[in-house]
């Protein structure tokens, strides 16, 4: 076997590690480096340092210690019976390499994963041993995001807590038999189990920074976790039941949606048809109506379709609003903060900037249309003082008028 | 208002700000201005290097007030934006934040009407300034050079849309405190030893080094983290609008890794499209269709060789679906499975048990004969993981129809095929397994790994194995009533 160099480990490790959506760097506790010996700080906000052309934020250096596994996923590129090229980093060589990196700018910090080698357990001392390095070797005060095994045991899953800002279990796909058919070796117990174990262990830090100021933190930006979208049969309704049982049960901050995408290699008992990537985008959609807009689980079940999926030319919002429609038109000089964030196309700083203005002014359509995108998208589920949408809520073909005319093309439909 | 008397009626006034970012200042003679009832449209500020001969006619001496003591207002969120707008590069930014102030002597709560103009604009300036503040944040890219004495360096080059280098410079200070680094711009340039932060007046792209080797590593990884079978263009654009890119070491990369996405995309979709061409996109819905499709798949390497398919056989509504690993040579020639030694051992076995083979569906979990040559004998060869899972769509096709209660797969292919992962015979044997369509599976050795062995050995596993089949027969007779 060839001897590889960093740069070609970096290549097959990096690209190993494109499948996982989570590059956030938010939420953490604040820190810096002065008065240390290293570099490094964490101000609450995460710091998008780059783009890649497929708009995903590059935040963190996130790669694989190793592409190594002996699960066998069926959705995953690294999968035991993948023809796929295979690398190793040692724990030093990620810390150095996350410090160099670091000490240019280019990054907030690392974010660490892996294939399964020998056992769980072995893993698992390694992503530990990586942060280690980093915390204590080096003094590092940056992110460090940590995947965490659900099979290891929890004394390395709490040390993992200990080193890290955020730790992640991934569900990888929203139903069990899902589960049991593409990822045979893992099981939803043991994940949910994981994902319990954490949740106490970071309230348990929680409290004990109250009662003791050194008490140590226990990753301060929680826990996250990703579903693959597109690879088994659920459907939306599916999924969004799933995400929000997961933050509630969990206390999840994120649950990350990733649409299954054609992976080289890629197995046969996979689906055909690759999810349309708008698919992915909606369910982030209803994941924001879940967390910030007020919306039950429930009432994002209701937006979807027949099939149990949320439409695609039209975004949820709209959708649930175009199915009660009863419930507009919304007066916006008089309505409760709750019914104007249910308004297709107010946002929550569009809702906000009209509470503050109605004070001084009662709202004409035309200062609505400074506070918000597309007036026209508004119009017919609002009154101002110069605007009664009248027929138009209730218009049969309003959904054809909202929806974005020209629809794009897929460009490998077949 | 206090009295105007000391203003001179018609008089205009110039304020020439020393530093382009002074909130300090401007806020001192915005105070004393609105104290002496000077109008907005009376005072002109004028930035460092701004033309301030416009207003040349205005008075240079401000007005004092006769009564200092008189407050003048401002609400928080106010001061928050004027403390950014200061920094922003629009020339009339201190006549803006001037006239507000003043109109706030009136309306103290002006700042929550932000369907007002001016409002609107102040915010918009303020949203600017935090946001090249953050881009700065993300964009600026340090190069280390090392000096005479060994110590590293780190200088980066910047350009700033607005006049934030001040403002930011504690973000760099807090997150590489010991470090020693320089920031570069047209607009000034903030250095760090450590200790102290310097500054020095405006730079040029030349002064800045031109290079560093971790750029190489930082490009790699660029590339590589980009995944070609999402291009989202307009959303990176967004967030990273083409004015950075020439600061930035890896946005070199962008044109041709869009140019190359939509080649790597199509390349893994062909890829793809030889397991999943159109005919997968329905299963077949009886067996005799199964079999035409088999003839002609090719979707793996073995139903390339010179060989052809051998299709399952029994009853389409057995109660057993027995499945082995694939043909062999005897099978192949025929078309039938189990026809060959391994067959005649199970054949044996089911009598043994009292297994009807007429009962039972027969089938492998591969359906070609996978072969080397070796002069004129084909030798058998194990199909790998891959080709298993290829098959899998068949063998899965075949069960959907023969809806077995009982599925008995011989060997670890035959179990991998069902379960979708390698397991160990000894371990899962004896014992059925829940499959997902409510059948069961049970797993035993292939009979084909007993005529491999002799004496104890082969004794030892002949009596496991007809045990297992023995189980297999109770479990239909259970189910069966």
């Amino acid at each position: 076997m060839t001897v590889l160099d960093t740069m070609q480990k970096l290549e097959i490790l990096a690209d190993a590690a494109k499948y996982d959506a989570s590059c956030a760097s938010s939420g953490t506790a604040k820190r810096n480096s002065t008065g240390g010996k290293g570099v490094g700080s964490t101000e609450g906000m995460g710091i998008c340092h780059a783009y890649a052309p497929d708009g995903r934020c590059i935040s963190l250096l996130k790669i694989l210690l190793t592409n190594h596994c002996i699960f066998d996923c069926h959705y995953c590129i690294n999968r035991k019976s993948s023809n796929v090229r295979r690398a190793r980093f040692t724990p030093r060589e990620v810390a150095d390499l996350t410090l160099t990196f670091y000490r240019r700018n280019y990054i907030e910090g690392l974010f660490l994963s892996s294939g399964i080698i020998k056992s769980s357990n072995h893993t698992m001392e390694l992503l530990v041993e990586t942060a280690r390095i980093l915390r204590e070797e080096h003094d590092f005060r940056g992110y460090i995001h940590l995947k965490t095994i659900p099979e290891a045991d929890p004394e390395l899953a709490h040390q993992a807590g200990l080193y890290a800002d955020r730790v992640s279990i991934n569900v990888e796909l929203p139903t069990d038999s899902g589960l049991t058919r593409l990822a045979p070796d893992k099981n939803s117990r043991q994940i949910e189990g994981a994902m319990g174990g954490m949740k106490m262990a970071i309230r348990q830090s929680k409290d004990e920074r109250k009662r003791f100021k050194h008490a140590p933190r226990f990753a301060p930006g929680g826990q996250s976790t990703q579903m693959i979208v597109g690879a088994d049969a659920a459907t939306d309704s599916d999924i969004v039941g799933k995400a929000s049982r997961l933050y509630g049960n969990f206390k999840l901050r994120r649950v990350y949606y990733s649409a299954f995408s054609p992976i080289p290699d890629a197995s046969a008992v996979l689906p055909l048809k690759r999810p349309p990537l708008m698919r992915e985008h909606r369910l982030y959609q209803s994941d924001w109506l879940m967390r910030f807009y007020g919306f039950a689980p429930q009432e994002v079940m209701q937006a979807t379709e027949a099939d149990g999926n949320l439409p695609l030319d039209i975004d949820p919002k709209l959708a649930w609003a175009l199915k009660f429609r009863d419930r507009f038109p919304v007066d916006v000089n008089r309505a409760s903060r709750e019914d104007l964030l249910r308004v297709p196309g107010l946002g929550t700083r569009a809702v906000g900037q009209i509470l503050a203005s109605r004070r001084h002014r009662t709202l004409r359509l035309d200062d609505v249309g400074k506070l918000t995108v597309s007036v026209a998208k508004v119009r017919p589920f609002i009154c101002t003082a110069d605007w009664r949408p009248t027929l138009l809520t209730d218009r049969a073909d309003l959904r054809s008028l909202l929806a974005p005319k020209q629809e794009q093309l897929e460009l490998f439909a077949a | 208002m206090t009295a105007l008397s000391h203003v001179k009626l018609g008089t205009y006034y110039v304020v020439h700000m020393p530093e382009p970012d002074d909130f300090a200042f401007w806020r001192e003679r915005a105070r004393q201005l609105v104290q002496c009832d000077v109008p907005p449209d009376r005072v002109a500020w004028v930035e460092p290097g701004g033309n301030g001969s416009l207003f040349s006619h205005g008075d240079k001496r401000l007005p004092v007030p006769e009564d200092d003591k008189q407050i003048i207002r401002a609400s928080k969120r106010f001061l928050s934006i004027a403390k950014n707008v200061c920094h922003h590069s629009d020339p009339e930014r201190f006549s803006l934040l001037y006239a507000m102030l003043w109109r706030l002597q009136s309306n103290p709560r002006l700042m929550e009407d932000k369907a007002d103009s001016q409002v609107r604009r102040l915010e918009d300036m303020d949203k600017s300034v935090r946001r090249d503040a953050h881009k700065m944040h993300a964009f600026v890219r340090f190069r280390m050079v090392e000096d005479d004495e060994g110590n590293e360096h780190y200088v980066a080059w910047f350009e700033p849309d607005h006049h934030i280098v001040r403002r930011e410079a504690g973000f760099f200070v807090r997150r590489f405190a010991n470090m020693h680094w320089s920031i570069l711009t047209p607009r000034g340039c903030i250095h760090w030893d450590g200790e102290t932060l310097r500054e020095s007046g405006p730079a040029q792209k030349s002064d800045a080094p031109q290079g560093d080797p971790a750029e190489d590593l930082w490009r790699k990884y660029y590339a590589s983290i980009f995944n070609p079978a999402r291009l989202k263009i307009g959303a990176m654009l967004k967030e990273m609008p083409r004015k950075y890119w020439k600061n930035m070491p890896e946005a070199a990369l962008i044109p041709e890794l869009v140019a190359g996405a939509q080649k790597r995309e199509s390349e893994m979709v062909d890829a793809g499209a030889s397991l999943f061409g159109s005919e997968f996109e329905d299963r077949p819905e009886t067996l005799a269709a199964i079999d035409k499709a088999i003839h002609g798949c090719r979707k793996c390497p073995i139903g390339n060789l010179d060989n052809q398919a051998v299709m399952g056989e029994g009853p389409d509504n057995a109660a057993l679906m027995i499945v082995g690993e694939q043909p062999g040579d005897q099978e192949d020639q025929t078309g039938k499975p189990f026809v060959g030694p391994a067959g005649q051992v199970l054949d044996a076995a089911l009598a043994q048990a009292g297994i009807e083979r007429r009962e039972t569906y027969v089938t492998n979990a591969v359906k070609h004969f996978k072969y080397v040559q070796r002069g004129k004998r084909r030798l058998h060869q194990s199909p790998t993981a891959k080709e298993i899972d290829v098959c899998r769509w068949w063998h899965e096709a075949e069960r959907a129809i023969v809806k077995p209660k009982v599925v008995l797969a011989l060997g670890a292919s035959a179990a991998r095929a069902m379960l979708g992962k390698t397991v160990s015979i000894s371990k899962v044997r004896g014992e059925p397994l829940a499959l997902d369509d409510g059948s069961e599976l049970w797993v035993t050795a292939h009979p084909s790994y007993l005529l491999r062995l002799d004496g104890d050995a082969k004794a030892e596993q002949e009596r496991l194995f007809a045990a297992d089949l023995a189980a297999v027969k109770d479990r239909l007779a259970q189910l069966a009533q």
